[in-house]
């Protein structure tokens, strides 16, 4: 019994290792990911869940399991960022949200990577959208008055891990503008008063834990798994995602960064096109959602659809943010299809659903491209990726193909024939 | 007559000279209380912006019934569309716009939306759309809410929407009448004011009402909801039939009390107003359509109602259209089964498939949310057209709002109501070229002269244009 287990376990290992050790992807229309990838009929050759070869020349491997795209458009896996993948299962169903917290000692120490559930719904729904990876951030937290909303984690959306984290801590989160404003106590001259103090805070701990253990601590406003948590941040070892939408805002977030030497991106930023050379200059990264182009607030008055294409004009580094956490987060492809038609190049456009995502949070040594070394996390589409009628046929990640179906699928199927004699509760 | 001749010579006496002392004035008469006298107390004074006689031609025509005619034209005249089709020809003095290449639809029409009444900015001094001071507040009417210089108006006309139901929002078991509006520009909510559009009524079920009034005195429960839209209709049976009682009697008597929230349920008992049902859940749904048997009133249609699909038989034999999304799920415990195709399911049984919005955002890319439908209906295998996913967002929606015979379909003799797309309207890439409301070029991409800006607006002169 126990040897035929043991071989039964040598036969899946070796075939799986046949799989995923060659894949050929030929007849492909690949978009690399790259600013300026485009290869118009290309094969990529994948072994063990790597990409091994990619180009309009390439040889087919002998023995490779072949998989023709047909002359359909092949790119990297989405990265999706500004999600709550894996971590909010139903907004308004307060105990499935590990998204966020309203702690009065936690605020930069709340790490979002202990909540993401592998098997959460929103995983397979996002992934056969072509979402491979994504950084989930922590969300608001209503009712929260420390500034910080806590760290981020990249994920991998690929089927069957007991954990979906690839890196945890991967980014600081924080909000400023109106909203950092209320939880300051109201007032941007609180908001940015008491983040500098932190941050001053921070650096004075990171060089005298030894006072600090031992009691004779300066005053000091956040909690030690606060302060611990933001040393990466003051070091300038870990991105901190700025959420801020007023061109003036933008302008003194800049100026906090080079005063601290942070290293961060800015997120929102409907009126990041005011400034765009400023931000350009500072060769910070911009998260934007594609299509929020209304005055919500004051403080986006400026927001235009044009934004993703001006930024790109001025020399910034852009990539999509989700507008609506998780669920929504397949939607993000057509969302960058309206930048598109409102003048961004289709390449640019392409690499701000991949590669610049992946190199704006550190990952782009693993992901977000269709290149030699790289994981091959790659999605074959029905047609323009960035059409709503379009569809992902085959989404690989690692080189292993992912099973396209979410319980939406299931319901639809049980649905689907309303006339079947016994009640659909027996169609599974 | 002479006498009253005389009688109307005093009163403009009066009126020109209220000094004079020599006529005893006439006593005012009052208004006349009777709901069904003056039932439209806030008249629409909308007028059509001046039109020239225009022919679309060569143009890719969705008509909007599930048609599509390839190279068409279509003439629009004095306001109404004149003609439609692959042999029609131009005349002389109409100004010809060549459509070649281009896709032209009937307006899009949103069947919810809150444009006016959760304006922009989203901040609390313009939330004007939920009167959740009680579940049943049926006596508040939505066009008092609504902000012209809201610039999602104008946001909306760029993705095509030519009109739109403007909703109150989902507190309440009864959230009042609803608005028809037509995107123009306006100062005035009754410039923007659908001529002779039926008042809606708001309903809600399920979660919103009983987290709203679960510690304000109820309901608390979904069954505390059905008690509450039950005893609302009770009480409107029982004040039609007094007032009705004394119209029968010649208006003999006291005249009974009239009552704001029961005049409007009341029309809608009388089948004036139409009910918009604010309902997620599939089982709640078939609930809500034996309440409206028992008292007799018909449902227009559910509203968001993601589950529509598993219920799409009921819906389809009640005549009651399902307005939905395509991508939106799982925000809330009811939302939890929704699915992409919903839609694309209703119409394969046979009904009334509507795509909305809710959203001011996506209120401006209904085209591209019935694609991502479309897409999905047909990854399920059902074979639906893209002709047929256009009238989810043109005649269906205006089937539910009861305005289907005045826009929603091109159609000879319908208001010119008409969208010049840059290419398909179900592809991510097409813009609205040219918008057309009542046969007026309203919105004009290629002319920065035609396109519109708020008040909230004026001082951003490089922003908010898109």
């Amino acid at each position: 019994m126990r040897r035929f287990t043991l071989s039964l376990l040598a036969a899946t290992l070796l075939a799986s290792t046949a799989s995923a050790g060659s894949i050929a992807i030929t007849n492909a229309h690949i978009f690399t990911g790259a600013k300026k990838g485009e290869i118009a009929s290309g094969t990529i050759v994948i072994t063990n869940g790597k990409i091994t070869a990619v180009g309009a020349n390439v040889a087919v491997p002998n023995g490779a399991n072949i998989i023709d795209a047909k002359g359909g458009v092949v790119t990297p896996g989405l990265y999706a960022t500004g999600t709550d993948l894996g971590a909010m299962e139903i907004d308004q169903v307060s105990s499935t949200n590990d998204n966020a917290t309203s702690s009065k000692t936690l605020s930069a120490a709340f790490d979002i990577s202990y909540g993401v559930d592998p098997a959460s719904m929103t995983i397979p729904v996002a992934r056969k959208g072509g979402i491979t990876r994504a950084l989930v951030t922590p969300g608001a937290g209503s009712g929260r008055e420390l500034l910080f909303s806590g760290q981020g984690a990249i994920i991998s959306l690929a089927d069957g891990q007991a954990s979906l984290v690839v890196k945890p801590r991967a980014a600081m989160i924080l909000e400023l503008g109106e909203s950092g404003a209320g939880r300051a106590g109201g007032g941007r001259g609180a908001a940015i008063t008491a983040l500098k103090a932190d941050l001053e805070d921070v650096r004075w701990f990171a060089s005298h834990r030894g006072s600090y253990n031992s009691g004779s601590s300066r005053d000091l406003r956040l909690s030690k798994p606060d302060l611990e948590a933001l040393v990466p941040v003051v070091q300038g070892r870990m991105k901190l995602v700025i959420s801020v939408h007023r061109a003036s805002d933008i302008l003194e977030v800049l100026k906090l960064a080079r005063e601290f030497r942070l290293n961060i991106a800015i997120a929102g930023a409907e009126e990041a096109w005011m400034v765009a050379g400023d931000i350009a200059k500072a060769r910070v990264p911009v998260l934007l959602n594609a299509t929020t182009n209304l005055p919500g607030s004051f403080e986006s008055r400026g927001a235009t659809i044009d934004n993703a294409a001006r930024l790109d004009a001025a020399g910034v580094t852009i990539a999509f943010l989700n507008g609506d956490g998780g669920h929504r987060a397949h939607e993000s492809r057509y969302n960058a299809g309206n930048a598109v038609a409102h003048g961004l190049a289709y390449t640019t456009a392409i690499a701000a659903l991949t590669s610049a995502p992946a190199a704006i949070f550190g990952d782009s040594a693993q992901v977000g491209t269709i290149e030699r070394g790289k994981q091959a996390d790659i999605v074959i589409w029905s047609g323009d990726p960035l059409e709503p009628l379009t569809v992902a046929n085959t989404v690989l990640i690692n080189g292993e193909q992912q099973p396209l179906t979410s319980r939406q699928d299931e319901l639809m199927n049980r649905y689907k024939n309303l006339s079947a004699p016994l009640p659909p509760a027996y169609q599974n | 007559m002479k006498f009253l001749a005389a009688v109307s010579a005093a009163a403009l006496l009066l009126a020109g000279c209220a000094t004079t002392g020599d006529v005893e004035p006439p006593k005012p008469s009052g208004p006349n209380l009777d709901p069904q006298v003056d039932s439209n107390p806030f008249p629409s004074t909308y007028k059509p912006l001046a039109s020239v006689p225009t022919a679309l031609v060569g143009a890719t025509i969705f008509d909007g019934k599930g048609g599509k005619i390839d190279n068409g034209t279509v003439l629009l005249r004095d306001g109404k569309i004149e003609a439609v089709g692959a042999n029609v020809t131009v005349p002389a003095d109409y100004k010809t716009v060549n459509a070649k290449g281009k896709y032209v639809t009937p307006g899009i029409i949103d069947a919810h939306s809150h444009l006016g009444v959760y304006a922009q900015p989203g901040v609390d001094a313009l939330s004007d759309g939920n009167e959740a001071t009680a579940p049943v507040t049926a006596e508040v009417w939505a066009e008092h809410s609504v902000w012209p210089q809201d610039e999602a108006f104008n946001a909306t006309r760029r993705g095509g929407v030519t009109s739109m139901l403007i909703l109150p929002g989902s507190a309440n078991l009864i959230g009042g009448r609803s608005v028809t509006l037509k995107n123009v520009p306006s100062t005035t909510m009754q410039g923007m004011k659908f001529p002779d559009a039926p008042y809606g009524l708001k309903m809600a079920c399920g979660e919103n009402p009983k987290r709203v009034y679960g510690e304000k005195g109820g309901p608390s429960t979904r069954m505390g909801n059905v008690a509450g839209y039950r005893a609302a209709w009770l009480s409107a049976a029982k004040y039609a039939a007094k007032w009705d009682a004394w119209r029968a009697g010649g208006g003999k008597g006291d005249q009974p009390e009239r009552d704001l929230k029961l005049d409007t349920l009341a029309g809608v008992l009388k089948g004036q107003i139409l009910v918009q049902n604010h309902c997620y859940r599939a089982d709640e749904m078939a609930v809500m359509i034996d309440i409206a048997k028992e008292f007799g009133y018909k449902i227009s249609a559910f509203h968001h109602a993601t589950e529509a699909y598993k219920v799409a038989d009921l819906l389809a034999k009640n005549d009651i259209c399902v307005a939905t999304w395509s991508g939106w799920w799982g925000f809330k415990m009811e939302s939890m089964d929704a699915v992409p195709a919903n839609a694309a399911l209703i119409d394969a049984a046979g009904g009334c498939a509507v795509i909305h919005s809710d959203d001011p955002v996506l209120a401006q890319r209904l085209n591209q949310e019935a694609a991502a439908a479309l897409a999905a209906g047909r990854k399920l295998g059902l074979n639906i057209s893209e002709a047929e996913a256009i009238k989810w967002i043109t005649a269906n929606p205006a089937k539910m709002m009861g305005i289907l015979d005045k826009t929603g379909t091109l159609e000879a003799g319908k208001m010119a109501d008409v969208v010049l797309w840059t290419a398909n309207p179900l592809s991510v890439y097409a813009l609205a070229e040219n918008v057309y409301v009542d046969g007026a070029l309203v919105y004009d991409r290629d002319n920065p002269k035609l396109q519109p800006k708020s008040d909230f607006m004026i001082d951003r002169k490089a922003g908010g244009t898109e």
